[in-house]
């Protein structure tokens, strides 16, 4: 094999003339400071590369060196409260190593292959073990115990065990002999291909809903454990900030969030704020339960496209090991234009909007890497995937919008006029969906009691009427509507007010339980109900306005603490001396 | 490395393209000497095997193939920086073009940057008093931010971002830490001049760096015009710990001189003409705002971009908001009824604001009071467009107070004048004087306490 060398340079794209020594999808090295690249196309004429990095003072000539496999992320324990770059590199390392700036070629071993864990091994000489089997466990945080497991493609005898104690990611700890008596060698990581969803057991259906403690997503559209939402929005709609609550509230016993091509502050901003935040369900530090992952939008763009990849990746690995995992990816958007970009650098014919023709393909791809899993080793573990969309013109019909709409379940559309008037989270309940709620119809009947989901359907029936009469009062004002439409009018507002809207910045607002979002749900009916009665008997809505009742019921998400719910009771009864005085 | 080259083979627009060069390095500079003893710049943008494709800054007018003699340099584009660029003015590439003599450079910087590491940045948090209220209060800027001015052809988004600059220092307790560094791009002759002159004016020319690439010069040079200034403004800020405004304007020129060059490269072109990689591209220039660990400095951004015919999903405009940390959208419905400045407040947005405002920086009741008026200036549009339908007359009375409050809060509260510099305090009392106006149980965004505190008592019932 002679030396390879660059011949041409465009952008982030390299060519390598007259070689058959790469495979395709295969990770290099390319020039002298070894840079990290992919194989993306390869003929006996011209192998094309995507290098991951800037390639700036790159020359023709200098050499590009194969690494035998595709491109992996190694996988162990001392993922969990890092924050490493698209191909993970762990970033407080590169700037240990050179400063407040990122440099080319930067090498950093991912991992810490020095740190000592302290490992019990859970098998012992003789026994059969296969893929996907726990051989060893540590605690990797306080809030997660990490499970080291056979890699999948390896079954065999265990011939060698080491005692408990401390070791580091390059001891072995464990050696099985194969069917054909070849030894293996187990540390406490491994690797896998980033492209390559890890293999399970089997798909379960989903039953489980993710809970976030956001009143509108808990109730009007849930997305299960296993699931894939959407969050598209034109910018400043709130894409970022919902991630963020998600992230920080909802019920998964891992978060990795994917920071894909977005603003640098953002990714500060999530890592102050996580570390000074604890988790209500552990309380521990919600970093110990969080892996970043920060391709910024000024990063290389190669790197960007292989971010999503390492993600899930890491995800799918927790995943075996039996959790519950979620991934935020903002923006997905990102992606595909970094996809485009590529695209557009190869030449290849594009499609809708200059967006390769495997777009609708890959984001396929990914969004399928979602589920619920039984997994190799017995245990059963989900990937939830929540991506935002960003797109362009904040116009749903682009492309990426329209074929991500394809391959997930929840939608929840960020709308620009909510937005404006600073209702949070913007998400709009006209255009939104969740196709998971028949699925989930068990879970609440069982956990919730079957009020939750007859609640669901009265609210969402309200906004429903409501945004019907909207279209009248657009056109000739609310005065003309007869009191029972007005008074749809108004517990319409209480609703989006009072339940919709909620406030991150609140301390009880910015998660509530279930119970609470129930029993906000029942209080808001129960008055629908009085005030209904009261209007058959053609009184005047305007009296039962001046009782200050909505604007009490509005403040409900404020005035009754999450952890005391007898409160509810007051409202009831307020609710019913106050009305009993109207005659 | 100082081979010399004789000769060209091919030129195409601002691109000359040359054959069999040893040792090329991609993103190199080059100098052209040209058969009338000028030199020109230029720098390597393709690379296959020995044959370069060069990018010329100042064009490729009166390049003949013969004749013209090409030096490799062997560094990428650098630029070189002292203190003392401080009240100069420069090209787009940086180079002095006031008559003053060469910069006595402390250091060469490449232009490009490098990308900041998330890890170590430091979160914004300082809020910048700009006195102007609408910015103030409903869409603060802060330190370290980048906040976009999205205005149209012929408003007033220069005046605005002259009143920026020069009511954010006298704010500023450490003003000699304070400097600006301007970047025109593609601008009109005059425009330039009334910075200048405006800067002058405020007596902060010796705190402002200019780099000037107006309307006529090459737009090859346009393109590093603000990777010149940025890599200025880090130097300044990282290097010599100081507080650094970057204003550029027009963002909007800076993409078409991109998509020029793109197309005169034969890329295939993305959206609206552009190339593919125009997010990427603004990134790399928007990114560089912000605060790093182990330094005082910061770099503040404020990016004018005309939208073309006003329209805010132009691709420029909207990749702009998809990096950038909030905008400052101009309304010329608002223009043209003479408000100054015509803020459109409700498309308008500062991402970083919720952590640099409240108790500790401004005062408690600021988050929800903007909130406030944020919801019931939304309300007023609601009823305008409702009494464009149905008349004034016909609306209820609560409406009719809508009505009243939206044009006070457009004529006392948005407008304001070039010289009126408020203080937040005084910001934040007009804000709640106005309110008043609407009746209590409308403000629903609003906790009782903070009501019952700042909240004036009307005279009348």
């Amino acid at each position: 094999m002679g030396t390879n060398t660059i011949f041409s340079i465009n952008g982030p794209v390299i060519t390598v003339r007259d070689t058959t020594d790469f495979s395709m999808l295969e990770m290099v090295y390319v020039g002298n400071k070894r840079l990290i690249g992919e194989v993306i196309s390869t003929n006996t004429d011209f192998t094309t590369i995507q290098v991951y990095e800037e390639t700036e003072g790159l020359g023709p000539g200098e050499p590009v060196v194969p690494s035998g496999g595709p491109m992996s992320v190694l996988l162990g324990p001392g993922i969990l409260r890092n924050i490493f770059d698209g191909i993970e590199r762990p970033l407080q390392d590169i700037a240990a190593l050179s400063g407040s700036f990122i440099p080319q070629g930067a090498s950093v071993p991912t991992l810490d292959e020095e740190k000592p864990w302290q490992i019990t091994v859970t098998v012992k000489v003789g026994d059969e073990v296969s893929g996907g089997m726990i051989y060893a466990t540590c605690p990797e945080t306080p809030v997660i115990e990490h499970r080291l497991m056979v890699p999948p493609s390896l079954s065999g005898k265990v011939t060698f065990v080491a005692p408990d104690g401390a070791y580091r990611l390059n001891d072995c700890i464990v050696r099985i002999a194969d069917g054909s008596g070849k030894e293996h060698e187990l540390t406490l990581c491994q690797k896998w291909p980033i492209k390559v969803p890890r293999p399970v057991r089997e798909r379960k259906p989903i039953t489980m809903p993710l809970i976030t403690g956001q009143r509108i997503i808990d109730t009007l559209f849930p997305i299960a454990k296993g699931g894939a939402a959407a969050i598209p929005g034109g910018f400043g709609t709130g894409k970022t900030m919902t991630q963020h609550q998600l992230a920080k509230w909802c019920d998964a016993d891992l978060i990795i969030y994917i920071g894909c091509g977005e603003r640098g502050n953002e990714m500060t901003q999530v890592l102050e704020e996580f570390g000074g935040l604890i988790d209500p369900k552990t309380g521990n530090k919600l970093t110990d339960r969080t892996v970043l992952i920060a391709n910024t939008s000024n990063m290389p763009v190669a790197a960007r496209e292989a971010s999503i990849y390492t993600g899930i990746t890491l995800a799918e690995y927790y995943r075996d090991m039996g959790y519950h995992v979620a991934i935020m990816a903002d923006s997905t958007s990102r992606w595909a234009e970094a996809l485009r970009e590529i695209s557009g650098r190869l030449e290849e014919m594009p499609a809708e909007e200059g967006f390769p023709a495997y777009l609708p393909s890959r984001l396929s791809e990914f969004y399928e890497r979602a589920g619920y899993m039984v997994n190799l080793g017995g245990s059963e573990g989900s990937v939830t995937i929540i991506g935002a969309v960003s797109p362009q013109g904040a116009d749903f019909s682009e492309p990426v919008t329209q074929n991500t709409k394809r391959f997930v379940r929840t939608f929840w559309a960020l709308d620009k006029s909510l937005a404006y008037a600073r209702h949070y989270p913007s998400i709009n309940w006209n255009t939104s969906y969740s196709e998971y709620v028949d699925d989930l119809r068990e879970w609440y009947d069982e956990h919730e009691t079957a009020a939750f989901l007859e609640c669901r359907r009265r609210i969402s029936n309200l906004l429903q009427q409501e945004s019907r009469l909207m279209e009248i009062v657009k056109l000739i004002g609310a005065d003309v509507l007869p009191d029972d439409q007005k008074l749809i009018m108004e517990i319409a507002k209480v609703i989006r007010v009072g339940f919709l809207q909620q406030n991150a910045y609140h301390k009880d607002d910015t998660y509530v339980p279930l119970d609470k979002q129930l029993k906000m749900m029942q209080v808001i009916l129960y008055l629908n109900d009085k005030c209904k009665e009261i209007v058959a008997r053609e009184i005047p809505i305007s009296m039962i306005v001046n009782t200050g009742l909505f604007e009490k019921v509005i403040k409900i998400k404020y005035d009754v603490p999450n952890d005391n719910l007898e409160l509810f009771r007051e409202y009831f009864t307020e609710i019913d001396e106050t009305l009993s005085k109207i005659n | 490395m100082s081979v010399q080259f004789v000769g060209l083979k091919e030129i195409n627009g601002s691109i000359v393209v040359l054959d069999d060069i040893p040792d090329l390095k991609f993103e190199e500079m080059v100098e052209l000497k040209l058969d009338n003893g000028t030199t020109r710049t230029g720098r390597v943008v393709q690379v296959e095997g020995r044959r370069a494709a060069i990018q010329v800054f100042e064009g490729t007018r009166d390049l003949g193939l013969v004749g013209t003699v090409t030096k490799f340099t062997g560094h990428p584009m650098q630029i070189p920086l002292s203190k003392e660029i401080l009240g100069r003015v420069l090209n787009g590439s940086g180079r002095p073009i006031d008559g003053l003599g060469d910069v006595y450079p402390e250091k060469y910087v490449d232009v490009n940057g490098k990308p900041m590491n998330p890890v170590r940045r430091v979160y914004p948090r300082n809020y910048i008093n700009t006195g102007i209220s609408a910015i103030d209060c409903l869409m603060t800027l802060i330190r370290g931010q980048k906040l976009p001015i999205f205005s149209g052809s012929g408003m007033q988004h220069n005046k605005l971002a002259v009143q920026i600059v020069r009511q954010a220092k006298i704010s500023e307790q450490e003003g000699s830490n304070f400097c600006v560094v301007f970047a025109a791009m593609g601008v009109k002759n005059d425009v330039a001049e009334y910075f200048r002159a405006s800067f002058a004016q405020s007596g902060v020319m010796d705190n402002v760096v200019m780099l000037l690439n107006l309307s006529n010069d090459p737009i090859i040079e346009r393109i590093l015009t603000p990777k010149c200034a940025l890599s200025a403004a880090e130097y300044l800020a990282f290097e010599h710990n100081m507080h650094v405004l970057v204003v550029m304007t027009d963002m909007t020129s800076y993409a078409e001189a991109l998509r020029e060059f793109s197309s005169s490269k034969g890329e295939i072109p993305g959206r609206g003409g552009f190339p593919g990689y125009l997010y990427s591209d603004l990134a790399s220039i928007y990114e560089r705002a912000g605060i790093i660990e182990g330094s005082t400095g910061s770099v503040t951004q404020i990016p004018i971009l005309t939208m073309p015919n006003d329209d805010i999903t132009h691709p420029v405009p909207d990749l702009t908001g998809y990096i950038t940390e909030g905008q400052i959208v101009l309304g010329r419905p608002l223009d043209q009824m003479g408000v100054y400045p015509p803020i459109s407040i409700l498309p308008s947005l500062s991402r970083l604001m919720k952590d640099g405002i409240g108790e500790g920086y401004t005062r408690e009741d600021h988050s929800a009071l903007a909130n406030q008026l944020f919801a019931s200036y939304a309300k007023v549009q609601e009823v305008r467009s409702l009494a464009s339908v149905i008349g004034e007359e016909e609306l209820s009375p609560i409406d009719k107070k809508y009505m009243a409050f939206g044009s006070y809060f457009e004529d006392h509260f948005i407008a304001q004048g070039f010289n009126d510099d408020r203080s937040i305090e005084q910001t934040l009392n007009l804000g709640w004087e106005i309110l008043a106006m609407l009746p209590r149980e409308e403000l629903d965004r609003v906790d009782k306490e903070i009501l019952d505190k700042y909240l004036p008592i009307k005279a009348e019932a």
